[in-house]
């Protein structure tokens, strides 16, 4: 039988819950014994496979190609899973949202500097209206909160998932 | 001469003097309804609607805390629907306004944040409406931000009826409801503010907070035990 596969996913986020991924320790190599992780920040391919079973979203929906990538993802993924606080209600990204991208981009790129002002227009991808949650924008199988979620939250979930069960995500939440 | 009333939450038999209000029957009979503006020795507003309970042969649902016992009353306090709309106001309170927990002073120490963990709420499924809204550090020693205030009104009954100074009220309407200091002046140019404290101690939330404390101190965590409550609370009615 072919291993479970597994990707995680890296968008307007800080990569503290890929951090916290990393401080499984220990046992990152056991759930490298029960799945392939195939996709993810932390391994080498640059495309993301037709196929995945289990993904990890960590960071709100902020830009085109964050939209363009969850679009694709979710095509291709099994049970995708809101990964942390910025995925969820979009949280530190989400800040941004009452300033509005203009006056954003004015306060960033003209007020504060002396050096060639102006907002990047190649590039860097144009930025959303507002930074989403990823359930505004595509289906979400299962939330796990956190700022980030603990090593002991995100290993005890993937641990259910693997094994069929719906995580039980006591005892998680927004901030800590 | 007090009059006894026998009635019935969740099926168990209960009884309640003329006055008690559902709310504090339960709480005697460690019968657990969630709340969040209500707190002990202040008067009741069931502003927050998070301690609906149904009364048999009634079809609205009624807040606990303000509504009064009476004799043979059937009071349920656990059903889905209440358990639902609970969830949905929790979320409404979290999205009316920008709540960041993990920036801020209230992390781990706020009664929504507790209330969300324990009613297992683990995302919103209302839009996202990010709405402008301000700050208030015109106080030499505390700040509001309105960003984190869920209108539960308990600085408002604090200051007016433990410290008598009535500096806080309540401005505006629907989304645009603010709570304001002396009829809508900035806090800092309050002449009725004793700068007592009392509002920032009785906030549940992460709106009044002392200034110079940084989040990672958790300013809400030396939150202290509200002696002045403590004391309305055991004091006999007056009737
Ligand atoms: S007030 Fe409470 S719920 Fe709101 S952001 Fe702060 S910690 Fe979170
Ligand atoms: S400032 Fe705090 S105490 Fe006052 S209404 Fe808002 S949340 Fe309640």
């Amino acid at each position: 039988m072919t291993k479970p596969t597994l990707a995680t996913v890296w968008l307007d986020g800080c990569s503290g819950c890929h951090m916290s991924f990393i401080d499984m320790d220990e046992r990152l190599l056991e759930i490298a014994e029960r799945a392939d992780i195939v996709y993810s920040p932390l391994v080498d391919t640059k495309v993301y496979p037709d196929h995945v079973d289990l993904c990890l979203v960590e960071g709100a929906v902020s830009s085109e190609d964050d939209l363009r990538k969850i679009k694709l993802i979710r095509e291709r993924t099994g049970t995708l899973i809101s990964f942390g606080d910025c995925a969820i209600t979009a949280n530190v990204p989400g800040m941004r949202n009452p300033i509005g991208v203009q006056p954003l981009l004015e306060r960033a790129y003209l007020e504060n500097v002396t050096l060639n002002p102006g907002a990047p227009t190649e590039v860097v991808p144009a930025l959303l209206p507002m930074a989403l949650p990823v359930h505004r924008v595509v289906k979400v199988d299962v939330f796990l909160p956190g700022c980030p979620p603990s090593a002991d939250l995100i290993h005890q979930s993937l641990v259910d998932l693997l094994e069929g069960r719906t995580p039980d995500t006591r005892g998680a939440r927004f901030g800590r | 001469m007090t009059t006894v009333h026998t009635f019935r939450i969740n099926g168990s038999d209960v009884a309640g003097t003329d006055g008690q209000s559902i709310l504090a029957v339960a709480t005697e009979n460690g019968i657990d309804i969630p709340t969040m503006c209500h707190l002990d020795g202040l008067s009741d507003t069931g502003s927050c609607r998070l301690c609906v309970v149904e009364v048999a042969g009634s079809s609205k649902l009624t807040p606990a805390c303000t509504t009064l016992v009476s004799e043979g009353m059937d009071v349920s306090t656990t059903s889905e629907q209440l358990c639902g709309y609970r969830r949905t106001i929790i979320e409404m309170l979290f999205l009316e306004r920008n709540h960041i927990c993990a920036v801020c002073v209230a992390n781990n120490h706020c009664d929504l944040q507790n209330l969300a963990e324990e009613l297992k709420l683990d995302h919103f499924e209302l839009p996202v409406i990010a709405p402008k809204v301000g700050i208030d550090a015109s106080h030499a020693l505390f700040a509001i931000d309105h960003n984190r205030c869920i209108m539960c009104v308990r600085c408002v009954r604090v200051c007016d009826e433990v410290e008598g100074a009535h500096t806080w009220d309540v401005m505006g309407s629907g989304i645009g409801v603010r709570v304001v200091t002396d009829m809508g002046t900035p806090w800092g140019e309050s002449t009725s503010c004793t700068s007592c404290g009392k509002c920032v101690q009785v906030c549940p939330t992460g709106a009044l907070f002392e200034k110079g404390r940084s989040i990672g101190e958790g300013s809400k965590e030396r939150r202290p035990f509200l002696p002045y409550l403590k004391n309305q609370a055991q004091e006999p009615e007056l009737t």
